[in-house]
């Protein structure tokens, strides 16, 4: 029978970490190149913001893993609450930075789409604000996991945050929403969900190459990271005295 | 289960009125952060008013900030804290005890406070009161959202402004629904929902906040 928690040791992890990294990383090359040039050269101008929409396919596919690595976390957090598994904290930790990465890039992108499109670098809207609150959330997290020296406690008092975090998400998210169409009749508004309808498959399908370029890619860069943080917590272990020697 | 509650609250609230200058700081930093906004945008009354409830809420999150830092460390210095965490009863129990005593400490003065402070920026008779509503429905969030933030830095290099940057983003659903039900009910729009949904997340976090200070808790003394 396949067993699940064989790979949750470290130890065994670690090879496999860094065999499926280097996979991801390749394939998320590929997939980034086919993405860029389907987003440069093949999808079509569109026909009201011209030449300028094509930052969505940075930005999107950016603020979907934004919101779905911190769920991500949060469920590594979870498991590592509930199994008591070394690994489970150590990837936690490993995806806070691209998570907080990919939200910065979104909300970069989005000003600079937005100064052309509504003549604003950012608008008070509820996307923009939530995405905003999402990155104060990643900060926290990494604020707290480095503060605290011992490093056991450090994964188990992130972990907790990012759990008390994940309720929170959509309460912070339903609340800002309504917020904005209580308080302004904003003139500017962020069409996400209506872009897609109105966008020609080729667009549908560079947005999808470059999601998933953007995911690949997340998956190799928190393994190598993950990979790293395991050498530094297990550096008294055994196995990676052999695996140094080894190296020498 | 009463007693254990009764008997945390009331020691708290003997040790704070020991130190009574400590609650005084709080209500005077709240009082000083309100004043502060007229000097910074200008006197004029029209704007002031708009800006009310607002200041108030903002002044009333930084205010409790203030005072999270104190909830558990008093009592983790000098190894009250640990004794609690070997009691029988109910960590989170012990915990709801804490936090409620910090509410009547750092936030009770701030509801009462609060009228004197919107009639200097011209809010008037309902706005007034519903700016107290919300202050009440919303001030002991802040002290329980705040608790989880207290127990996770815990003795940590610059606790104090570290707990600000875990809680301040988990508070803005509050801030966002007492400000709002306040700027509502001014535009005649009614506030029903806002004071719904702040009673919503009054008893989520009733009910979740302390169980999981009481896990940040163990985590940080073991």
């Amino acid at each position: 029978m396949f067993n699940l928690f064989k790979y949750s040791s470290p130890a065994t992890f670690y090879p496999l970490a860094g065999r499926l990294a280097v996979g991801f990383g390749i394939a998320s090359a590929i997939l980034l190149v086919i993405g860029l040039y389907m987003s440069f050269f093949v999808a079509p101008t569109d026909y009201k913001q011209g030449e300028g929409y094509r930052i969505m396919f940075i930005h999107v596919p950016a603020a979907w893993m934004s919101m779905l690595i911190y769920v991500v976390m949060a469920c590594w957090a979870a498991a590592g609450m509930i199994w008591h598994t070394r690994l489970s904290s150590m990837m936690a930790s490993s995806l806070a930075p691209t998570g907080a990465m990919f939200t910065f890039i979104a909300l970069w992108t989005g000003a600079l789409w937005g100064k052309p499109m509504w003549g604003a670098w950012w608008v008070w809207d509820a996307r923009l604000t939530s995405e905003l609150i999402l990155l104060f959330l990643y900060v926290g997290f990494m604020a707290l996991e480095s503060a605290i020296d011992d490093p056991r406690r450090a994964a188990r008092a992130s972990g907790l945050l990012a759990l008390v975090g994940v309720i929170n998400v959509p309460i912070i998210y339903y609340s800002v929403q309504w917020w904005n169409t209580l308080h302004q009749g904003s003139s500017i508004k962020v069409v996400d969900g209506g872009v897609e309808t109105s966008m020609s498959e080729i667009m549908v399908w560079t947005l999808l190459v470059m999601t998933f370029a953007c995911w690949f890619y997340t998956i190799a860069v928190a393994l190598c990271r993950v990979r790293s943080i395991i050498l530094e917590r297990e550096s008294g272990a055994s196995w990676v005295k052999a695996l140094l020697q080894e190296r020498k | 289960m009463l007693a254990t509650l009764r008997c945390m609250v009331m020691r708290d609230l003997t040790l704070a009125m020991r130190h009574r200058s400590d609650v005084l700081t709080t209500v005077f930093f709240f009082i000083i952060v309100v004043s502060l906004f007229p000097l910074g945008v200008g006197p004029e009354a029209a704007l002031l008013k708009e800006m009310a409830a607002g200041v108030v809420w903002v002044a009333a999150l930084l205010a409790s900030m203030l005072s999270l830092t104190r909830l558990f460390a008093d009592d983790y210095n000098d190894g009250t804290l640990e004794q609690l965490l070997l009691v029988p009863q109910s960590l989170s129990l012990i915990v709801l005890g804490k936090v409620l005593a910090h509410w009547i400490i750092s936030g009770l003065p701030l509801v009462v406070m609060s009228p004197l402070l919107g009639l200097q920026f011209g809010l008037e008779g309902d706005e007034l009161m519903m700016l107290m509503v919300t202050l009440l429905l919303g001030t002991p969030v802040l002290s329980l959202l705040g608790a989880i933030g207290a127990a996770l830095t815990l003795g940590l290099r610059g606790g104090g402004v570290l707990v600000s940057l875990l809680v301040l983003p988990l508070y803005i659903p509050v801030l966002i629904f007492g400000a709002g039900a306040v700027t509502a009910s001014a535009a005649g729009m009614g506030a029903d929902g806002h004071l719904s949904l702040m009673g919503a997340i009054l008893l989520l976090a009733l009910v979740l906040a302390p169980w999981a200070s009481a896990a940040a808790l163990r985590i940080s003394v073991e």
